[in-house]
């Protein structure tokens, strides 16, 4: 469905994102990890089309759309979250997700009951004549995921939708990001919330300082050194590894 | 949009049609017009202003481009003025999409975008009054031969219902971008930007799309401007007044909305003559006016007179829920 090839994203003499290369498989959920600054929303904003790569290619279905504006690659079929969410705040929650549906949908009473579908799919139904801006935390990162579900996308790309939320409320979501990819919707989600990423994750990928320094299924990424390390520092893993023995 | 969408629009229009079937005295009938021409102007900056939220303050660039094409392709080239006017009109089109191509693409916003507007009004306010083609500092006249279909009338009441059809005409139009894929994603873009792109809008083409229709119908009101004095200059035509004025109206009426534009040109320049008759001969007291109105109205009422009456009447429905409002 997607594959990212090699990469790299350079602002000035800032490489943030350095020879990264990792696909998502159709209908799977494929998670992006790594430290805070690692490059993670850098490589999502190459993926979405804000920001071009370098060097390096991306490509979608087989195609290569490195140079496609946001607005394009959203045409195609990629659809993004934002990681501080950006709700149209002067609008209703309906009219927020009826943007989304308007790609697929020109006119407005289509557009407003698709809004309406996919706001009972994430659990916004009774929020939908309410403001977007008197939502709660929760709220808004569901709304962020609606309008994202409402151009209809093929891949969907989640920065960070559980950040920010309480352990009941990721409890709560985590179903519906599943129904999403039972739907058939490709999911590359990234997520610093352990519980969400070892449950829903096929895949993994660990970005650190802008590279790709591990890939597998959650469960063996977690267990690599390397990936211990880029968390915890140099020797960690080690030291993890003689406390388990000793203890 | 549904037939009851525009039921309104139509009621409003056909009662303020029947003014000069009452009333007859020309001062009355002048401030009538006026204020139409002014609603129309305003109503051309809301499209862009109000629901793209992209602030022009040269809108006087559009208001002169029809003023003059108006006035010149008929003193100059003896055309119909009928057709000058709508060629006036589509002038104002094309120098909308020209400026928002030139300020979008290059990724202006907010307040450069409004110092560029600013900026090529004042550019075209220069050449007009520098150019021979343009009568110069002297302005163009339009020779008097009063024939319908010299769009000249010898009654007021026919060019006040001629502007009311015009205002009309584009309180369906607003009607419908607020209820279209295009007014969306327009609000859209006002509202934010990239969460707009995200959701596949093209937000180039939405934003020259409205300064396209945003200069199409400013002009318009400066085509009628100049068949109605028969006169414009530099000064009149491409002045920073007019662009003030198109900023005004759509925000003490209320932005985005569909009646705002009039219900703020009618409270502005309604307030403005009784003010003179008030005080007077005090000179410039009219424009004492409007500034106090515009502190009070940002101060107290930031969505405009329509804002504030949806919010007194939802408060007087459920007393007590306005605070949430």
């Amino acid at each position: 469905m997607l594959e990212v090839q090699n990469a790299t994203k350079r602002f000035g003499g800032l490489i943030a994102v350095n020879q990264a290369s990792l696909k998502a498989v159709a209908g799977s959920i494929t998670g992006l990890i790594g430290p805070n600054g690692a490059g993670k929303t850098t490589l999502f904003t190459l993926i979405s089309g804000f920001e071009t790569p370098t060097e390096g290619r991306v490509l979608f279905q087989g195609e290569d759309i490195s140079r496609d504006e946001p607005h394009v690659r959203a045409r195609r079929g990629i659809a993004r979250t934002f990681q501080i969410v950006q709700p149209f705040a002067g609008l209703t929650v309906a009219e927020n997700i009826a943007v989304g549906a308007h790609l697929r949908h020109a006119k407005r009473s289509d557009a407003m009951a698709r809004a309406t579908d996919v706001a009972r799919r994430v659990g916004l139904g009774p929020e939908l004549d309410k403001s977007a801006s008197s939502l709660t935390v929760a709220g808004r990162k569901r709304l962020e995921l609606a309008r994202a579900l409402a151009t209809e996308p093929k891949l969907l790309l989640l920065d960070e939708v559980l950040a920010g939320l309480n352990p009941s409320e990721i409890r709560d979501i985590i179903p519906v990001i599943r129904a999403i990819r039972d739907d058939g919707v490709t999911i590359l989600m990234i997520e610093h919330v352990m519980q969400a990423v070892m449950n829903l994750c096929e895949q993994v990928y660990v970005l650190a300082q802008g590279r790709i320094i591990a890939e597998g299924p959650p469960a063996g990424v977690c267990d690599d050194p390397k990936v211990i390390e880029a968390y915890l520092g140099v020797g960690a893993a080690e030291r993890l590894k003689q406390e388990k023995i000793h203890a | 949009m549904t037939f009851r969408d525009v039921v309104p629009i139509i009621v409003l229009v056909a009662l303020l049609a029947l003014v000069p079937v009452f009333v007859t005295a020309n001062t009355v009938l002048n401030f009538l017009v006026f204020t139409l021409i002014i609603a129309l102007t305003a109503q051309g900056w809301n499209i862009l202003g109000g629901f793209g939220g992209q602030f022009s303050f040269g809108h006087a660039a559009f208001f002169g481009t029809g003023a003059y094409a108006a006035a010149l392709l008929q003193a100059r080239l003896g055309i119909n003025p009928w057709v000058a006017f709508a060629i006036g009109s589509a002038a104002g089109a094309l120098v909308g999409w020209g400026i928002g191509y030139l300020s979008f693409r290059s990724g202006l916003r907010g307040s450069y975008f409004a110092l560029v507007t600013l900026a090529f009004a004042e550019v075209l306010r220069i050449l007009a009054n520098a150019a021979a083609f343009t009568g110069g500092a002297a302005g163009v006249l339009i020779k008097l031969d009063v024939r319908p279909e010299n769009f000249q009338f010898a009654s007021r009441g026919a060019f006040f219902w001629i502007a009311l059809g015009l205002v009309g005409g584009v309180l369906v139009l607003t009607r419908w971008i607020e209820r279209s894929r295009f007014g969306a994603q327009l609000v859209a873009v006002r509202e934010n930007e990239a969460a707009a792109k995200a959701l596949g809008v093209d937000t180039l083409r939405v934003k020259l799309g409205a300064i396209t229709l945003s200069g199409a119908v400013t002009a318009a009101a400066g085509g009628l401007y100049a068949q109605y004095f028969l006169y414009v200059d530099a000064n009149i035509a491409y002045g920073t007044w007019i662009s003030v004025e198109a900023i005004l109206a759509p925000i003490i009426g209320g932005l985005g909305t569909v009646f705002g534009p009039l219900v703020g040109a009618v409270a502005l320049h309604g307030l403005g003559e009784i003010t003179k008759l008030a005080a007077g001969t005090v000179p410039g007291i009219d424009l004492m006016v409007f500034g106090a109105l515009l502190v009070v109205a940002v101060a107290f009422a930031p969505d405009g007179i329509l804002g504030l009456a949806r919010r007194l009447r939802r408060s007087f429905q459920q007393p007590g829920a306005s605070r949430h409002a």
